[in-house]
């Protein structure tokens, strides 16, 4: 983890409540995607965590979704702005087990990691398929982006305006896998759990006061003892997962 | 040069700032950002005899220039405590530090106080009878000088560390609390702990934290914290460690000047992990800035 000020580059709106902002500044600590950030927002106390999209050597680019007070100050941010920003929180998920066809699912705001994750497992030569779940067709979240990487993507909308209608669990039909990887709601995690066929790592959401560790805020009980979502996760392994 | 150096219950700190118990775990997470030996000393997270989860979640609410926290002293139990936290903190703080004790009964209190003073690098034990996030136990031994005088005579009988017994601000008149912790034997008092507090989702139209209460801490408290302290500082002649929203060097000489020895640094840990070793930093320039030499100095000097 780091602690540094990141200048923003652009910050726009890319579909209904959800905002791509690019930061740049010292990337080093990020050591997986999956991590999150810790952003502090002036005029709030505690830092908000946001997953990290994706990253390079100087820019960090992260997805949110406008939920509440610290997101709606985000989104009226311009580039230029300055914040200070904890970066490289969390383990993140662990791609030495992917296989060579690893199935990877994004829910709603759960989207932006897996893009980090699918660039990483092409790069690595492995050939990752994509299933994106949201409520609503103007809700969907860099679709093109996963099209120019080349790998197969499904989408799942509840109300049937894009792609399968339903839920991420009934874009799987047929579908062979070798490993998953998962983050969005949980309702959406747990049906996935239970749908899948093989091992995965899913990626889980809670309120933190720190981000790192320290005031044991976002702690839950796993089949491998108590773990802190900040600090021991936010990725849990499939197995260890108690629902 | 200005000297930082305070004397709590005769064990010599480099300077007052002590990282708040429950926001500095057991040191390691900070000691791989900073070199934690720059602190005075540390008071590591509540530990009860048993081991505890704490309260379900969400367990954390954002407020004005603080936050709540309902964590319900999650702890691995004193056994684990002493067997595994504290070899790893070993590796990476020399000083003494602060045992942090809590419990649900008077065995409860004794029982654990015994085993963590069997431990040569406690200094001091702080004995909690404050916390509002747990039921049956914590605060309620708190809230009357009875029951805190209990406590306090109760863990005195088993520890000649230093004893610092840890008092709440969710009562009438904690002077009278503060007094019947002198009588009984305390080494010193800290205060204060967290505010009892309450914040209720718009959406849900529920309470945001699962254990509907929350302990308040932050900037927000500090006058509380500051005006309590002045009163204690006129209650009692045993030392005190002030805390409450602590989160400058300045901040630090207001808390002396109402009457602590030492201070401790709380929620301003979890939003800047370093913001203890900056205050540290920091508290040389503030010093020259209102012309104080000598830090011992000033202790209740506002009065």
């Amino acid at each position: 983890m780091t602690q540094g000020i990141y200048e923003i580059l652009s910050n726009v709106k890319i579909a209904r409540d959800v905002y791509e902002m690019v930061l740049s500044g010292d990337t080093s600590a990020i050591t997986a995607p999956g991590q999150f950030l810790n952003i502090k927002i002036e005029g709030l106390y505690l830092r908000r965590p946001i997953s990290i999209c994706d990253w390079d050597g100087e820019t960090i680019t992260i997805l949110y979704k406008v939920v509440g007070e610290g997101t709606e100050k985000m989104a009226d941010m311009k580039a230029g702005g300055k914040l200070d920003i904890l970066v490289g929180l969390g383990n993140g998920f662990d791609m030495t087990c992917s296989g060579d066809r690893p199935l990877l699912v994004g829910g709603g705001v759960g989207t932006p990691p897996m893009y980090g994750l699918c660039k990483r497992l092409v790069a690595m030569g492995k050939h990752p398929v994509v299933i994106l779940g949201y409520a609503s067709a103007e809700d969907v979240l860099y679709e093109e982006k996963f099209h120019e990487m080349g790998v197969e993507v499904r989408i799942a909308t509840v109300d049937g305006t894009r792609g399968v209608k339903g839920f991420v669990t009934h874009a799987m039909d047929g579908l062979d896998y070798t490993y998953f990887y998962a983050c969005g709601p949980i309702p959406m995690l747990r049906a996935l759990s239970d749908a899948s066929v093989t091992s995965g790592e899913l990626s889980f959401e809670e309120r933190m006061g720190c981000g790192f560790g320290a005031c044991m805020g976002c702690s839950c009980k796993t089949k491998y003892g108590n773990k802190r979502i900040c600090r021991d996760g936010p990725v849990l392994k499939k197995e260890e997962v108690i629902w | 040069m200005v000297n930082t150096k305070v004397n709590l219950c005769g064990i010599e700190l480099d300077n007052p700032v002590i990282p708040a118990s429950g926001t500095f775990g057991f040191g390691y997470e900070f000691a791989e950002l900073y070199d934690i030996n720059c602190l005075g000393t540390f008071s590591f997270k509540g530990t009860t005899l048993e081991p505890r989860f704490g309260n379900p979640t969400p367990r954390i609410a954002e407020c004005p220039e603080g936050m709540l926290n309902a964590v319900g002293l999650q702890n691995p139990g004193v056994d684990a405590v002493i067997s595994e936290e504290l070899p790893k903190l070993a590796k990476c703080f020399h000083k003494p530090v602060m045992a942090n004790v809590s419990g649900f009964s008077e065995y409860e209190y004794v029982t654990t106080c015994e085993r963590i003073d069997a431990i040569d690098s406690v200094g001091w034990i702080e004995v909690n009878i404050s916390c509002p996030n747990v039921h049956g136990g914590g605060m309620s031994f708190g809230t009357s000088a009875e029951a805190a005088g209990q406590i306090t005579r109760a863990v005195r009988a088993v520890t000649k560390k230093p004893l610092i017994i840890k008092l709440s601000p969710n009562v009438t008149d904690i002077a009278s609390i503060a007094k019947a912790c002198e009588a009984e034997g305390a080494d010193a008092v800290s205060l204060i702990n967290t505010l009892m507090g309450m914040r209720i989702d718009l959406r849900r139209k529920k309470p945001i934290i699962a254990n509907k209460t929350g302990g308040y801490s932050g900037p927000a408290i500090k006058p509380v914290a500051i005006r309590m302290v002045y009163q204690v500082y006129d209650a009692v002649k045993i030392p005190i460690v002030g805390m409450g929203g602590v989160s400058t060097a300045e901040d630090v000489l207001e808390m002396m000047l109402a009457g602590a020895t030492a201070v401790e640094v709380g929620a301003a840990n979890l939003v800047n992990p370093f913001a203890s070793r900056d205050i540290i930093a920091d508290l040389p320039r503030v010093m020259e800035k209102y012309g104080v030499q000598n830090l011992t100095d000033i202790i209740g000097g506002a009065h």
